[in-house]
């Protein structure tokens, strides 16, 4: 802000009003201002709230073993390992298949497409796509992946569903990152005698990994948060099976599990188991965040 | 749309520069090529896939014996399990739909002022340093997952009801809860798009207001406000279809029992909506063919149709104000 201009002292006065003006003028201008950063602080006060409740109500029922023992029925004996276990393979799952076809169709709409109908076509359905409301996912999920594709209730059907909700996550963010990237580079792997798809794969793209990545990251934070659409698809509370690297088998997750808790009449599973596993949620979702975080801030180059 | 466009120009027909450009053709990048192609189509199949799914599914709800479209619009009893014969088995979907909108009117009520106020302070008044923590802050409350918010509203927010107004007006499961649990998660949405608009609200007519010798508060509310109307709206319209898409909350803290009679709009008893209806669904043991399996596609289209309609309305609007300076 330049403050020597003519309109900035004006607006430096009026920004005044409540040091200047009459006593009614000041009260009002005050009157305001508390209003609009009390509601302000209102709802961070709710997210204030919400964490300390949930750490008071789970934080004593935590240990190792609620890590690593599968669900019981009693609640002093029961554990998170099938959501633990479920959560993470579909964070792998849905990591390795949004990252390239993220980054493909972002290398398309950046790098390729014709400005074409076809092109915006393609634009506006992205943008659309994240109004869907999540559990519409689910249903198709449960259609196509569940019951016409034969897959079952199984693990790569809830991954497949995730990976399609987030996907347009991962392309915004890889195009922001591929528009990054300078012009110059391009022109200077162009002029050396590149093809264009040489100049894609061997600079433009690498130069974006990083801000792809952190949309990556961040995407994957939003499908592991997700309960409705695996819910719909067919996760279950609780899982007997010891392989949850296989696909083909049922499959439950954190979100599912504290679903699962709350949904219990007993007031232990209700309160403290579901808030501790509350917690290992957030505390998985603090530690990607700042991952992504970190790597926007240190492997991002600027040109 | 891309600036930097690495398209060759038309090669020229001949001279220095022909040689150069007409290498041997590359297979493998037209392969290539399409193979991005593809990645970018994705997004495509999957909204064909959504509209093919909900539609073809729905289709087959209509066709079973005894269900017809007019029911279903306008029938007040939604029980759609057992014996279609049966006094008590109705497809109406108003009962879920009067939950839903009592649900959403309740969160646009409380996110509304809220996220407005939020705007007007972190675009009008707030200091960079304030804006830059607070914004974070708003957009972690976004990113919470809503299971985590149903827990909340289940466990803090509905006790703390009972305990403002007893137990007896406030039964566990109530629609008032969750109402109140989906407007903190929509402020966000509101407060950060209607920010946005603000901002982009230019300099010159904030100075214009100034110099007319207004204050902060007549400028907040009676310049900017106004000129970033239709771009607030957008911001109201969308925080509608997530209120209206929201599932958890209102299927951990609403309760799982349709409203009886509809219209109904008591947020203290127990109500049922769409998106509450299709997770109770789902998990029970019906079978593809089933009235039951072929009722969730049907109120998933109707779910579907109206968050399409509500947000090709805010679309329509947010350009027009884009178009406004």
């Amino acid at each position: 802000m330049v403050l020597t201009s003519p309109a900035a002292v004006i607006r430096r006065h009026a920004e005044d009003t409540r040091l200047t003006g009459s006593p009614q003028q000041r009260a009002r201008e005050g009157g305001t201002r508390f209003v609009l950063l009390g509601a302000t602080a209102l709802s961070l006060l709710v997210l204030v709230v919400l964490i300390v409740d949930i750490v008071v109500d789970g934080a004593g029922r935590l240990s190792l073993d609620f890590l690593t023992t599968y669900a019981s029925r009693r609640p002093e004996d029961t554990g998170i390992l099938a959501g633990l276990t479920g959560t993470l393979s579909l964070m792998v799952l849905v990591a390795v298949m949004t990252f390239p076809v993220g980054v493909g169709a972002a290398v398309y709409l950046e790098e390729f497409a014709p400005k074409n109908r076809l092109t915006s076509l393609l634009e506006t359905n992205i943008n659309n796509l994240a109004g869907v409301p999540s559990i519409i996912y689910g249903l198709m999920g449960l259609s196509i992946f569940v019951v016409t594709f034969g897959l079952g209730r199984s693990l790569i059907a809830g991954a497949l569903t995730l990976t399609l909700l987030v996907l347009p996550v991962v392309i915004v963010a890889a195009r922001e990152a591929l528009r990054a990237v300078p012009r110059e580079i391009r022109s200077g792997a162009l002029a050396l005698g590149a093809t264009p798809i040489q100049t894609a794969f061997r600079q433009t793209i690498p130069a974006a990994v990083p801000g792809t990545m952190t949309g990556t990251i961040l995407a994957l934070s939003r499908a592991i948060g997700e309960t409705a659409p695996i819910l719909v698809v067919g996760a279950v509370t609780r899982r007997a099976t010891n392989e949850p690297w296989n696909v083909s088998e049922a499959f439950s997750a954190i979100p599912i599990q504290i679903f699962g808790f709350v949904k219990q009449p007993q007031e232990e599973f209700q309160i403290e188991v579901a808030s501790a596993a509350i917690i290992v949620l957030m505390v998985l979702l603090l530690i990607m965040n700042s991952a992504a975080i970190i790597i926007r801030h240190r492997y991002t180059r600027t040109y | 749309m891309s600036t930097t466009s690495i398209r060759p120009s038309a090669p020229p027909a001949d001279g220095p520069g022909a040689a150069l450009t007409r290498g041997r053709p590359r297979h493998g990048e037209t392969v290539v090529r399409g193979l991005l192609f593809a990645c970018a189509a994705v997004s495509v199949l999957t909204t064909l896939a959504i509209v093919f799914v909900l539609f073809q599914e729905a289709a087959a709800f209509f066709r079973l014996p005894g269900i017809s479209v007019a029911d279903f619009l306008f029938g007040t009893t939604w029980q759609p399990f057992g014996d279609p014969d049966s006094d008590s088995f109705g497809v109406g979907v108003l009962p879920l739909l009067n939950a839903t909108l009592m649900i959403t009117v309740i969160a646009i009520l409380v996110a509304t002022p809220l996220g407005l106020a939020t705007a007007i302070y972190l675009s009008e008044y707030a200091r960079p340093g304030v804006r830059r923590t607070i914004k974070p802050v708003l957009e972690l409350l976004a990113g919470m997952p809503t299971v985590v918010l149903g827990y909340f509203a289940l466990t803090f927010v509905t006790p703390l009801l009972r305990s403002l107004f007893g137990t007896s007006a406030v039964p566990i499961f109530n629609g008032l809860s969750a109402g109140l649990v989906v407007g903190v998660l929509i402020v966000p949405t509101i407060a950060s798009i209607s920010e946005d608009a603000m901002s982009a609200v230019p300099r010159e007519l904030r100075d214009g207001g100034y110099g007319l010798g207004a204050s902060r508060r007549h400028v907040a509310l009676r310049v900017v406000f106004p000129a970033a109307l239709s771009g607030i709206m957008a911001a109201v319209l969308l925080g509608f279809g997530r209120a209206i898409g929201e599932t958890l909350i209102v299927s951990l803290a609403a309760g799982n029992l349709p409203i009886r009679e509809v219209p109904a709009a008591d947020p203290l008893q127990q109500v049922q909506t769409m998106t509450a209806y299709i997770v109770q669904a789902v998990g029970g043991e019906s079978s593809r063919g089933s009235v039951t399996f072929q009722s969730i596609f049907a109120v998933g289209a109707l779910l579907f149709l109206l968050t399409f309609v509500i947000n090709l309305v805010a679309m329509r609007v947010v350009r027009r104000y884009r178009e406004e300076y």
